[in-house]
């Protein structure tokens, strides 16, 4: 049974790397054959760094994400604790139905939705191009919004009422409150989302696709216009510096997870050395 | 009263943006759908849909049907084998020790997080008739195998693509399961197999049917891995819509995204109420 579920486990993680184990060999390839290796070279990293438009398609995309982050952070928290001291049931349902939206309709559907709003707004106003990187913001923050207030609204429910109540009491302005007692307890949730907004803005491809202006490239839409010509290592190369990018983050942040859950552990026990 | 006045003010700003960027938009899908080029009154565009004939190998097929048939068949054999081979999966890891679950788990991530184009375009050159794993299957003297261009090679793109979103919900429910339930099933005399079948599948289900529902969506509306691996011989509906906005034909594309848009809605509806109904699980608050 062991064995069975080592082989089983080992077959999937197979499949899940193999292509990835393909680009990270064949980026290194002397010659422009994807399938069959020549030889070690690092000539395609060099093209790469020579290659001006994908170097503006990182930049775009870097800049999109972290704006978007920064926008639907701010909004989507503001926006959950509005929904969390919400009275009206009613309101509040419709708030979760409007917000499930984005998250459980396909990614191109919101795409194409709101391309034809941008287009039918550009056509009322006489453009005869709506589309460019304001738009693309407006579809990224969209999207994002979804998992920052879905990640801080569970914090704010866990949350006890009564600590912003107390700091009021103790002479808090409801800002400052906000500030000194609730944002630190919700913070795991804001940086929760701020990060799942920025990942998924960074990777999103389908609905930059439809939104995107024809000056702005992202760096998804870059490698989709890449791979509509015949491909050369150059865009395996990226791909796997980017895999180096998000192995480091992975173990970076598990690693530090780790220490923070020892330290964790060490704080409860010395609380309960000092009060049995 | 000057907090619920708060509340509203904080509200104020997500309220008009989800209105205007997520509601209105979806509106004009719909506007769109029903209109031809001089925004005058249609059914054109949604009949169009329906009727549209087109001759594929010497018989006469309904074009868009044809490919709708498709994308609903192959999503669903891609979300049945994504469960296959996910659900053990999730099971061995959330079995596993501690640090064996924290390294599966980045082994999981790391695809999910790389550019999926890139992954995909990877596999073509796997599977290409002169590709690596005919060159493997050559130097092992066997026969070479035709994938590419078929529709085996689109749903070895979407699980693929798609299992990581099969397992992680999952594994979350699985490795929150109580021990003792599993123990307490084998004392009270079940084998492995019907403390699978009695506790831990009636147990997981809440994840089955998440991770169902986020790899059949996207499967069903993709629209880059049947271009590459099907070689654009196996159109999508995804395919259909992208092809009509890259051709301008915005009203025919908001056509196809309408009757799309309606089907995942009946989707969703009968999987909400199978969640409601086996897992007893309400709306959340």
């Amino acid at each position: 049974m062991k064995t069975l579920s080592r082989v089983f486990t080992g077959l999937i993680f197979l499949f899940l790397f193999a292509p990835i184990a393909i680009l990270l060999v064949f980026s290194f390839n002397e010659t422009k054959s994807l399938s069959v290796f020549a030889g070690f070279s690092l000539k395609w990293y060099r093209e790469l760094l020579h290659d001006q438009n994908t170097l503006d398609s990182v930049r775009n995309t870097l800049m999109l994400a972290v704006s978007a982050m920064l926008i639907s952070t701010v909004m989507g928290t503001a926006a959950s604790v509005g929904i969390h001291r919400l009275r009206s049931r009613a309101l509040r349902r419709l708030l979760n139905t409007v917000t499930d939206i984005p998250m459980t309709n396909p990614d191109i559907i919101t795409g194409i939705s709101l391309m034809l709003m941008f287009v039918f707004a550009g056509w009322l106003f006489g453009l005869a191009n709506s589309l460019s990187f304001w738009t693309m913001l407006i579809a990224h923050v969209t999207f994002c919004l979804p998992y920052v207030i879905l990640q801080v609204l569970p914090k704010l429910n866990q949350m006890d009422p009564a600590l912003p109540e107390a700091a009021m009491d103790l002479g808090c302005t409801p800002l400052r409150a906000f500030f000194k007692a609730t944002l630190p307890e919700i913070f795991p949730g804001v940086l929760t989302g701020a990060i799942m907004a920025f990942t998924m803005s960074l990777d999103d491809f389908v609905i930059s696709y439809f939104t995107a202006g024809a000056g702005f490239q992202t760096l998804p839409i870059r490698i989709y216009n890449m791979t509509k010509k015949t491909v050369t290592p150059k865009m395996y190369a990226l791909a796997t510096i980017i895999f180096f990018v998000i192995l480091t983050l992975l173990l970076v942040s598990n690693l530090t997870d780790r220490e923070a859950a020892e330290q964790r552990k060490k704080k409860t026990i010395k609380r309960k050395g000092t009060n049995p | 009263m000057r907090r619920r006045g708060a509340a509203r003010a904080l509200l104020a700003p997500y309220g008009a943006w989800a209105a205007l960027f997520i509601v209105v938009p979806l509106g004009f899908v719909a506007y769109y759908a029903f209109t031809d080029n001089n925004f005058a009154f249609t059914f054109d565009n949604i009949s169009r849909f329906f009727t549209a004939r087109s001759v594929v190998d010497g018989t006469e097929v309904y074009t868009y049907l044809l490919i709708f048939w498709r994308s609903l068949k192959l999503a669903l054999i891609s979300t049945v084998l994504c469960l296959l081979l996910g659900y053990p999966l999730a099971y061995i890891m959330a079995r596993a020790g501690d640090r064996a679950q924290k390294i599966m788990m980045i082994l999981i991530m790391i695809p999910m997080w790389m550019n999926f184009l890139i992954r995909t375009y990877a596999w073509m050159t796997i599977l290409q008739d002169t590709g690596i794993l005919n060159g493997f299957l050559g130097a092992l003297g066997l026969e070479k195998i035709h994938v590419i261009g078929t529709e085996s090679a689109v749903v070895i793109g979407m699980v693929y693509d798609y299992l990581p979103y099969m397992v992680l919900p999952i594994y979350s429910i699985m490795a929150k399961m109580d021990v003792r339930l599993l123990e307490a099933a084998r004392d009270l005399g079940c084998n492995g197999f019907s403390v699978l079948r009695r506790v831990i599948f009636p147990l997981s289900l809440p994840g089955v049917l998440s991770g169902v529902t986020m790899v059949l969506i996207p499967s069903i509306s993709t629209f880059y891995i049947s271009q590459k691996l099907g070689s654009g011989r196996f159109f999508l509906i995804g395919d259909a819509i992208e092809g009509q906005y890259a051709a301008n034909n915005l009203h025919f594309a908001a056509a196809m995204a309408f009757i799309l848009m309606v089907v995942l809605l009946l989707c969703m509806a009968v999987m909400k109420e199978l969640t409601v109904r086996y897992t007893g699980e309400g709306e959340r608050a």
